[in-house]
């Protein structure tokens, strides 16, 4: 009892931090890069703004290549690009620049639904004012698509907690490191069941702020 | 209908729209000059609009009446562009626009309003935010905008709104405030698309008399399709029938609907004016002949009706009677029982016939079985 109390005292405070860090940098780069990338797709695939079959197929392809990846794999994958980048890819800010790389295309996909689900009618009658684009997107497509665009967020950031267990196992740290080096590789039941426990808190908090959230921006 | 072919030579621009010939005057707010519109679905063609030349003059309530399938909408949003034709041209002003794109055909957009049959506002944000949304289009600077907004919303009758969300606004309140944002950048011409097919009666009519006020005093060219003959008797002025994609009749309001020449106008007709006996009481009639007459509300139908029966020798019964206002003119509608001698009773018809302008003998048996007479007139 006193080692797994001295362990999580000695570990647990950097373990989330590590992972917060990655999490936060990853849901930043992917949401703002993904939004863009929807953008694309979404203003290149309606008739009522540029369609443009070429742009749309191409970048929904490269959109599809990198999520046919499983994470574990793509991780791997990434490992020697992450070197060149940043040096020692087993590091926190190396394992946020895999789960950054995994989460663009996912998220892109995410908020395109999002934008997708807007209703056409809607959209004629922006369009019908004499609106540009962008004064189109800023001002109708995006408050009607907030709801499912924040439920979008919540979905990435708690895919990517997911994820970044696994970075944390070939050696990026974090909580997902910890559970394993200790609950697994020394049989530190108490440490994986206290991680499991916050996992769990965690998830449903973030849920549920989301949820709250999104309800709050739904008329 | 004594005649399948009745020459009035009422309608505007002759008889139909394919083929007339299309010479922009000054008073043209909008001209179609065959207009076509084909959209390719999964390999096959579907032409929406076929061939449709038409002509709206400034200031008027032009309307476009058919049966849901008909390329009604299609056609209209062919004026501000929302579908460009395949072929064909829009003249606005008589200015050829069909190929404007980019800055030019922003700019024509706002000089035309458009409202829909869902209301299609944005949902998540105010109505104040609404109406700014068409400002911001539309280059109004920041420190107007507010007060556009006030105007606009008392335009409507809705000043106490501004705040609110949509979802909390009934079907006619959120119409107005779609017409409020299809008139923030004082457009000269309005698009309604089945503009009041969601509402219900009352909400109709004060939303129609809020678009005639409209028309009226701000000189808006109103363009409306709806398959509501209620509302086209109640605003139109000029009206075109659609039907598979062409306009088949066109010409005034009242000229058409009282002496409809093509089967899609007489069936919308019927649909409206038809008068419907209940069957059972159809088997329960005394022998005799069951003639529908259709007369113009200035002719006097009663003397006749009671000379015929006199001249005649025969006895005239009315079973139903009905009077429909297209503006200030008026259409009857009467079912009469004809009965009398066998010698009597065709010349008695005949001199009928010669009188109205509408004459239609029914069958008995299909009137019995629930048919035949337009039964589907709406509630």
């Amino acid at each position: 009892m006193d080692s797994t109390l001295q362990i999580l005292q000695d570990n647990l405070g950097k373990a989330l931090l590590d992972t917060a860090y990655m999490v936060v940098i990853a849901t930043v780069i992917g949401v703002v890069l993904g939004t863009l990338i929807a953008l694309l797709l979404y203003v290149t695939e309606n008739r009522l703004f540029t369609p443009n079959a070429t742009v749309n197929t191409v970048v929904g392809f490269i959109v599809n290549a990198i999520r046919s990846l499983p994470f574990l794999i793509l991780m791997v994958v990434l490992i020697p690009l992450v070197q060149l980048l940043i040096g020692d890819p087993y590091t926190p800010t190396g394992g946020a620049i895999s789960l950054s790389i995994a989460a663009v295309p996912f998220f892109a996909r995410v908020a395109e639904s999002a934008f997708s689900e807007v209703d056409p009618g809607l959209l004629e009658a922006a369009v019908s004012t004499g609106a540009t684009i962008p004064q189109i997107i800023v001002g109708a497509v995006f408050p009607q698509a907030l709801p499912s665009f924040i439920r979008g967020v919540v979905l990435t950031v708690i895919s990517l907690i997911g994820y970044s267990a696994m970075v944390g196992t070939i050696g990026a740290g974090g909580i997902g490191d910890m559970a394993i080096q200790y609950g697994y590789n020394r049989y530190e039941t108490g440490v994986l069941v206290i991680i499991v426990v916050i996992l769990i808190v965690l998830v449903q908090v973030i849920q549920w702020v989301g949820d709250w959230l999104a309800r709050s921006v739904t008329h | 209908m004594s005649d399948v072919n009745v020459i009035a030579g009422a309608g505007r621009d002759g008889a139909s729209g394919t083929g007339t010939a299309v010479a922009g005057g000054a008073d043209d707010a909008i001209i179609l000059d065959h207009v076509s519109v084909t959209f390719h679905e999964r390999g096959k063609d579907i032409e929406a609009v076929r061939d449709v030349s038409l002509t709206v003059a400034r200031g008027e309530v032009y309307g476009i009446v058919g049966f849901s399938g008909a390329g009604k909408s299609t056609l209209v949003r062919t004026i501000n562009l929302l579908e460009r034709p395949t072929s064909g041209r829009v003249l606005i002003d008589g200015r050829d626009v069909t190929q404007s794109r980019g800055s030019r055909l922003r700019d024509l957009r706002k000089r035309i309003g458009f409202i829909f049959q869902g209301f299609n506002l944005i949902t998540n944000v105010t109505v104040r935010e609404n109406i700014e949304f068409a400002l911001k289009a539309g280059g109004w600077p920041k420190s107007e905008r507010q007060d556009r907004i006030k105007e606009l919303l008392h335009l409507v009758g809705l000043e106490t709104k501004l705040d609110s969300y949509p979802s909390s606004l009934s079907g006619g309140q959120k119409q107005r405030v779609s017409i409020a944002r299809a008139l923030a950048n004082k457009p000269e011409i309005l698009l309604c698309d089945e503009a009041t097919s969601a509402l219900d009666l009352e909400t109709t009519e004060e939303i129609l008399a809020l678009l005639k006020r409209i028309n009226r005093e701000l000189g808006i060219t109103i363009v409306f399709i709806t398959h509501q003959l209620d509302v086209a008797k109640a605003v139109f002025d000029h009206v075109a029938v659609m039907e598979e994609g062409r306009i088949v009749e066109q010409g005034a309001t009242f000229d058409v609907f009282a002496e409809p020449r093509h089967d899609t106008t007489r069936a919308l007709v019927e649909r409206y004016l038809g008068v419907a006996i209940p069957p059972q009481l159809v088997t329960s009639l005394p022998s005799g002949i069951i003639v529908e007459l259709r007369y113009k509300g200035d002719d006097a139908l009663e003397p006749l009706i009671s000379r015929v029966a006199r001249e005649h020798d025969v006895s005239i019964d009315v079973l139903h009677a009905n009077v429909e206002y297209f503006g200030a003119q008026a259409i009857g509608t009467l079912l009469v029982l004809v009965s009398g001698p066998d010698s009597a009773v065709p010349e008695a018809l005949d001199t009928l016939r010669s009188r109205v302008f509408g004459f239609r003998k029914l069958d008995r048996k299909a009137l019995a079985a629930g048919g035949g007479s337009g039964s589907e007139r709406k509630a």
